[in-house]
């Protein structure tokens, strides 16, 4: 145990730190590993190999270029609007990651005293991305722009809904809104009886689970949901006139918070940074609340997180796009009635049993 | 926000309360400045974005009472819905970049003068009713179990009649935008 009494300043500089580090570095390793790599391999191409061993520096050198070409301002452009929109999506990804439990004591603000709306919190602030979209599609001063910028709203709106819904089914069972308090009624669920594997949501809200990992999809405008961005019909939506170092913070905003999204689904539905009990008994002296799991906490999230984001771009990447219009259907046609059903015997079971 | 929320985790000392106070004056700096902005500024857009602000920093005043489930419904129905729909609304039909011309018009001084006697009457009577009340100094953050259960026991004939009207008001929207 270690007991350092930090003073309040010094509390809030060390937590922002933390957020910079548990944002930055995973979406790097993302971007390397599954963009970069698992696509080329897919494609039968060898992808990055130049720079460093198997163009494992290949990040480093994108940073680079990205902060030596000139910051564009299109003459038309609203220039402050558009100079701040994508420090607005950058916002709502910080903002995100405060609430996530990394271990019994790791969590910025969702700890014992924190924040006890824990995901709720989490769904309010995902929404103020789609301010900092509009807001580069409407300052932009271009049609592409502004058109991306609309259909990227439309989307984001339709796909919110049934990402909160799907959450609503796990809040029921587990009886809580904190994060913390998802993942140890996780751990202490039992299975018919058999405690082992604790009760991982995904196996009873299967349902819930599928339709968030596909409204985050289309959160993210990952494809098959990618028509804000869709390059054949508007060069690339919403970021069209961004370059340099504005274009890598939008490029940084849609990875991390593809990261920081699969960290919300392995903590709601995959227990979070606890592992199954049986594992935890194995090691004798080994407690669920003891202070190691400050230490494996995190590494147990981020083999998660790698699971999740893994499917992430295998859908991204073999899926073709939906149109617009299929797009809406599908999530106030298909994803809304499901969940409500979903939330509906949820309920039910949750009073029978 | 952030450095605001951190705060909750500790009870309020001397240096938290002092931390809250300069907290709640620059934020409410912010939300008079940008409401005055809101209302002078030309450009629509311009305008729907500073009314973020406002309510942004309306969210962060709740933060800084300790009602940190207001403060989060605040942002996800406002912020993320609300001021969303608006600036959607906004840029599908005028979405003009750079000043405008027809943004002000001749009734500017009653509508100010209905501000200021709003602003009296609301003052006046929050003045009267609350004025010398002050804020108990082991105040905690209102946690959200509390709340549900008081929805779900003591206010559940409103909440249940609030539902109601709202699904009338959805199915009211769909009749209305139906074409056939």
């Amino acid at each position: 145990m270690i007991a350092i009494e930090l003073a309040y300043w010094q509390e809030a500089i060390l937590k922002l730190l933390l957020g910079f580090a548990i944002v930055l570095p995973p979406a790097g390793i993302t971007v390397y590993l599954y963009l970069f790599k698992m696509v080329s391999f897919m494609q039968s191409r060898l992808g990055p190999m130049e720079a460093g061993p198997y163009g494992s520096l290949q990040l480093v050198a994108e940073i680079g270029k990205w902060a030596q070409k000139e910051d564009i301002f299109p003459t038309k452009a609203d220039r402050f609007v558009y100079a701040a929109a994508p420090f607005v999506v950058l916002i709502s990804t910080f903002l995100l990651v405060l609430v996530v439990p990394f271990g019994p004591d790791l969590a910025i603000i969702g700890g014992e005293n924190g924040v006890d709306t824990g995901i709720f919190f989490a769904l309010a602030v995902s929404s103020i991305s789609v301010i900092g979209i509009l807001m580069a599609g409407w300052a932009s001063a271009s049609k592409y722009s502004l058109l991306g910028g609309l259909r990227a709203a439309g989307q984001l709106i339709a796909y919110e809904l049934p990402l909160v819904l799907a959450v609503v089914g796990v809040v029921i069972q587990a009886g809580t809104l904190s994060m913390q308090g998802i993942v140890s009624a996780q751990y202490e669920g039992e299975i018919f009886g058999f405690g082992g594997f604790g009760n991982p949501y995904f196996l009873t809200q299967f349902v819930g689970f599928m339709i968030f990992l596909i409204s985050v999809q289309a959160e993210l405008a990952q494809a098959p949901f990618d028509m804000p961005v869709a390059e054949s019909e508007l060069v690339t939506g919403y970021m069209t006139e961004y370059s340099g170092m504005r274009f890598l913070l939008f490029f940084i905003g849609e990875f991390a918070t593809a990261n920081v999204f699969a960290f919300i689904a392995a903590t709601l539905f995959l227990g979070g940074w606890a592992v199954p009990p049986f594992l935890v008994d194995m090691i004798p002296g080994l407690e669920i609340d003891s202070w190691a799991f400050n230490l494996i906490g995190p590494a147990v999230m981020i083999v998660k997180m790698l699971l999740l984001t893994f499917v992430v771009y295998w859908v991204r990447f073999t899926f073709p796009r939906f149109r617009e219009d299929q797009l809406q259907r599908f999530a106030w046609k298909v994803l809304i009635p499901i969940s409500l059903v979903n939330i509906a015997v949820t309920g039910l079971l949750k009073v029978v049993f | 926000m952030i450095v605001a929320l951190l705060a909750q985790g500790t009870p309020l000392t001397e240096t938290g309360l002092w931390i809250a106070n300069t907290f709640f004056y620059l934020i409410a700096f912010v939300a008079v400045g940008a409401a005055l902005k809101m209302v002078t500024t030309s450009n629509v857009v311009h305008a729907a974005l500073y009314l973020l602000v406002v309510l942004s920093a309306v969210a962060a005043t709740y933060v800084i009472l300790g009602a940190e489930f207001a403060a989060v419904t605040q942002v996800l129905v406002y912020l993320g819905a609300v001021m969303v729909l608006l600036l959607f609304g906004v840029m599908l039909t005028r979405a003009k970049i750079g000043a405008e011309d027809d943004l002000d018009h001749e009734q500017r001084w009653i509508g100010g003068l209905v501000a200021v006697g709003m602003l009296a009457v609301m003052g006046y009577s929050l003045l009267e009713a609350y004025g010398s009340t002050q804020l108990p100094a082991d105040m905690q953050p209102q946690r959200v179990g509390p709340i549900s259960d008081e929805i779900f026991s003591t206010y559940i004939v409103p909440f249940e009649a609030l539902s109601v009207l709202l699904l009338a008001a959805l199915i009211g929207a769909v009749v209305v935008a139906r074409r056939d």
